[in-house]
């Protein structure tokens, strides 16, 4: 009796706290569009099927266990087949499942329907950050980390993780979406295989080399919403969050105009004449974002998987093949095509950080058009 | 019957007897010994696949990098599940079928002994081979064990160790399945018909099927990575006209029959325990054979469950989705006929009989998450999360690794004639029993709460749950201690054990001395 009141009680023990906090916390969110809370309801439709059924087969297993017993003289009976019985629970669980099943077959089908979309996003992976590109408005931007998330998760950090905003889930960047418009995704990767999931728009699609896949999202209600890669995709696959933002038809008009003034901007300082010290401080913030992950904050990389900046021959060389595999990547390797992800100033920048930070001193720096010149 | 078996073996002893000293172990060809270096030899890769969980769960304590880098943190989650699913687990069903099959139908030995003594002496070679990846440039493999391409091409020198390992495992798997298909077949006692067959060998005789008809697809896809890193062909580089996916297809289309290499034997088992100590006869066995044979089949067609999110058409995802939901159909009659047998029967709750019951609860929840998982536009959600990582191991750890647990103290008094300490028995259940639910429980909830699996650092909110979890880790993994000292403690000495051992207990293995003779039966036992 007694060891049955164990069992039992630590039945109920892990039952409970599902029952307790109903909240976001210890369950999936509905979400912010038609089909996550579609999706939501069929989550806890399955739930309750699970808990009822396993009210029934554990009760009667521990009923079982508490009268069944050679302690308490129960004799065995010996009855060990019965046609109708396995006739029963073959066909009852049969129509259980049915009727799950034609409820999630029908909003799969909707789910898979990106047809007549407002707009559309083309997501792109790499290890280890996202691209947005938007289609119609021709704006294009990588999102990484946030410095201060990638700045407290070091090893050995002692930064206060509860003072960095949104620690892990920040990003530089974040793509912004409009309220009420079928937003449809197109992903597509540049390396490895990555995963897009934003729980909050119930959205997770892998993003694969060589594929297109898409999704939508029709998002109902403006706000910032946070997702991750969810696919293994290598060293820095939790450190590659997502970050949405849908703002009101307005605010996302006056965000895409802002976008394009900043790329004009851009465009129109592409030839200015850089000062070392800009170089350096620019070429800083370019390292960390994109070249901390494998090759080190200090560049002394991975030994045996990652090369070492500090003291290489390619950043203490010849400025030239430095350039080039910046640019062009290196096949076979990790070492991404840099030259369709950063702009010329910025390759210039980190060119020069890389031969006079980092623990060397070469002494000699690259401009923006430098690059320009180089770019095939 | 006894008298004569044991009486026949002191006749032969000259040419029959074990080797003397190390030789013994290294020359076997007796189901017994080799069944017994599988199990031992199972039981250290469980500790060292255990360490490297305890090392992930170590990390996972808190948020922030704390002990480990994240490669690092990678090459541990592959390498535990590879040490635990190709290591640890596969390895202890095998020995236990060696140890249990002949015995159980009435057999002198396996059906082709010599090929036994060289599927279990593959395996501490691929296991050096895997494990010695730790030590070299660029470390362990850390592209998970489902070697997914682009990522695993990323691999360092541990590749092709790791490709050639795979390889060695598979030969030895292969091997070990002909022998006990061979076996089965050929080597039953007058009388046991295959309707006669106790569970445990109908669960192992279709698994072993599952084994030949999978392994050589998972050889071939690992070899096509082999060739696509070294030999220029581009089978998964979508850049030189291949499929990343079909790397994913092949490798499920193993992967998936291989979750039920790794439950169907667990079946079997249960099935034998759980009579035993109800003292009544098996529910339904016919609809346990069926339902075993199901399973087997619909594993065929189901693979692509593991791959919702990859971009598969609408009618393929339907298709795998009411595929898979329908596995809930023959996995529920067998629950409900374990239930039906412990029914009106007359139960002792032993520490086999608790790692049953145990198995019977906690596989059941694995199962309700797996009927959640099942259904694709909810799996969008869960895809890739805590929630998998609960799922899955709800099924293999209280599960299998219970099952396997449950078999060691039904049978040991058998195997060595000796009973284990009950009072450490049980208390060594309920450890694990506590802790395995401290570990995988909230798991659940940061799943569902957004947390992806496969990250060394986590946002915030999922601080509390992670704690728990490893808490429970430590907790599971010290109690594990405690298993291999009954099983040592067992092994040495103890209270001298009866043939019968269990009073309920029915079946050939029983009409045997506790140990067996050298040569299980070398006079045809007749089952009536």
């Amino acid at each position: 009796m007694k060891r049955s009141c164990i069992a039992g009680g630590l039945l109920a023990a892990l039952l409970t706290p599902l029952i307790a906090h109903a909240d976001w916390e210890v369950n999936m969110t509905q979400g912010v569009t038609d089909l996550s809370n579609e999706i939501y309801g069929l989550h806890m439709a399955a739930f309750w099927v699970c808990v009822v059924i396993g009210i029934v087969v554990f009760g009667a297993m521990i009923y079982s266990i508490i009268y069944h017993r050679k302690d308490k003289n129960h004799k065995p009976a010996t009855f060990h087949e019965s046609t109708t019985v396995e006739i029963i629970w073959t066909v009852l669980p049969v129509i259980i499942l049915i009727s799950l099943a034609i409820p999630a077959a029908q909003a799969l089908v909707k789910i898979e329907d990106s047809s007549n979309a407002d707009m559309t996003i083309k997501v792109t992976g790499y290890q280890w950050k996202w691209q947005y590109e938007y289609a119609e408005d021709d704006i294009s931007f990588f999102s990484s980390l946030a410095a201060s998330s990638r700045e407290a998760s070091a090893l050995g950090s002692e930064i206060d993780l509860d003072t960095v905003d949104n620690y892990l889930l920040e990003v530089d960047n974040p793509v912004v979406i409009p309220v009420g418009k079928k937003v449809r995704f197109l992903f597509t990767s540049n390396d490895v295989i990555h995963a897009w999931w934003v729980p909050d728009l119930a959205v997770k699609k892998d993003a694969i080399p060589g594929y297109i896949n898409d999704m939508w999202a029709k998002v109902n209600v403006a706000g910032t919403y946070r997702g991750q890669c969810a696919e293994l995709c290598g060293k820095d696959h939790g450190f590659m969050p997502i970050t949405v933002i849908a703002k009101e038809e307005d605010e996302y008009k006056a965000w895409v105009a802002e976008q394009q003034a900043a790329k004009a901007a851009l465009a129109a300082s592409a030839d200015k004449v850089w000062e070392m010290s800009d170089l350096m401080a620019q070429g800083k913030k370019v390292y960390d974002t994109n070249c901390a992950a494998c090759h080190g904050a200090t560049g002394a990389g991975i030994p045996g998987v990652f090369p070492a900046m500090t003291g290489s021959p390619i950043t203490t060389g010849d400025i030239g093949p430095h350039i080039d595999i910046i640019l062009n990547g290196k096949s076979g390797t990790a070492m991404q095509a840099f030259g369709t992800q950063l702009s010329d100033a910025d390759i210039a920048a980190v060119v020069t950080y890389e031969r006079n930070g980092l623990g060397n001193s070469v002494g000699d720096m690259a401009q923006p058009t430098d690059i320009k010149a180089l770019r095939k | 019957m006894n008298a004569q078996a044991v009486e026949h073996v002191d006749h032969d002893d000259h040419h029959h007897g074990p080797a003397k000293g190390w030789m013994r172990w290294l020359t076997t060809t007796n189901h017994k010994d080799i069944g017994s270096l599988y199990l031992w030899f199972s039981l250290i890769m469980f500790f060292i696949g255990g360490i490297m969980a305890l090392v992930i769960r170590a990390e996972l304590f808190q948020p922030g990098l704390q002990l480990v880098d994240p490669g690092f943190f990678n090459q541990m989650t592959t390498m535990h599940a590879l040490v635990m699913i190709f290591l640890a687990l596969m390895p202890a069903f095998v020995g236990l079928a060696n140890w249990m099959i002949p015995i159980m139908i009435g057999a002198p030995d396996m059906a082709l002994p010599r090929m036994n003594n060289w599927s279990f002496w593959i395996l501490p070679f691929a296991s050096i081979m895997l494990l010695s990846t730790l030590f070299v440039d660029g470390g362990a493999p850390a592209g998970g064990w489902t070697m997914y391409p682009p990522l695993v091409l990323q691999t360092g020198a541990a590749f092709p160790m790791l490709i050639f390992a795979v390889h060695l495992l598979g030969i030895s798997s292969i091997m070990g399945s002909i022998n006990i298909i061979a076996t089965i077949m050929n080597m039953r006692a007058p009388g046991m018909t295959y309707m006669k067959m106790p569970l445990f060998v109908w669960t192992w005789f279709i698994t072993a099927y599952l084994l030949i008809a999978t392994m050589p697809v998972l050889a071939g896809a690992v070899t096509m990575l082999l060739t696509d890193k070294y030999f220029a062909t581009s089978f998964f580089s979508a850049a030189g006209g291949g499929d990343p996916v079909m790397f994913q297809h092949i490798f499920w289309f193993f992967g998936h029959p291989e979750v039920y290499i790794l439950i169907l034997p667990a079946f079997g088992i249960v099935s034998q325990i759980i009579p035993t100590f109800a003292r009544k006869q098996l529910f339904g066995y016919s609809s346990m054979v069926y339902a075993t044979a199901s399973i087997a089949f619909l594993s065929f067609i189901v693979w692509a469950h593991h791959m919702f999110t990859v971009g598969l058409p609408v009618s393929a995802e339907l298709f795998f989705m009411f595929a898979t939901m329908l596995i809930a159909v023959p996995t529920g009659v067998k629950v409900f006929n374990w239930v039906s047998t412990m029914w009106k029967g007359s139960m002792t709750f032993e520490t086999p009989m608790l790692f049953s019951i145990g198995f019977v609860i906690m596989f059941t929840i694995g199962g309700f998450s797996g009927l959640m998982l099942a259904l694709t536009p909810v799996d969008f959600q869960y895809h890739d999360t805590y929630f998998v990582v609960a799922h899955f191991h709800y099924v293999l750890v209280p599960g299998a690794i219970f099952s396997v647990m449950a078999a060691a103290y039904y049978w040991l008094p058998k195997w060595t004639g000796h009973m284990y300490d009950e009072k450490l028995g049980k208390f060594h259940f309920w450890m694990s029993t506590i802790f395995v639910n401290i570990l995988f429980f909230p798991q659940h909830f940061v799943g569902l709460a957004g947390m992806p699996r496969r990250i060394p650092d986590y946002a915030v909110q999922f601080a509390d749950f992670n704690a728990i979890s490893s808490i429970g880790a430590f907790g599971f993994g010290l109690s594990q201690l405690l298993f291999a000292y009954i099983m040592i403690k067992a092994v040495r000495s103890g209270k001298k054990a009866t043939d019968q051992v269990w009073d309920g207990a029915e079946g050939l293995e029983w009409t045997l001395s506790s140990p067996p003779p050298y040569h299980s039966f070398s006079t045809q036992p007749i089952v009536k």
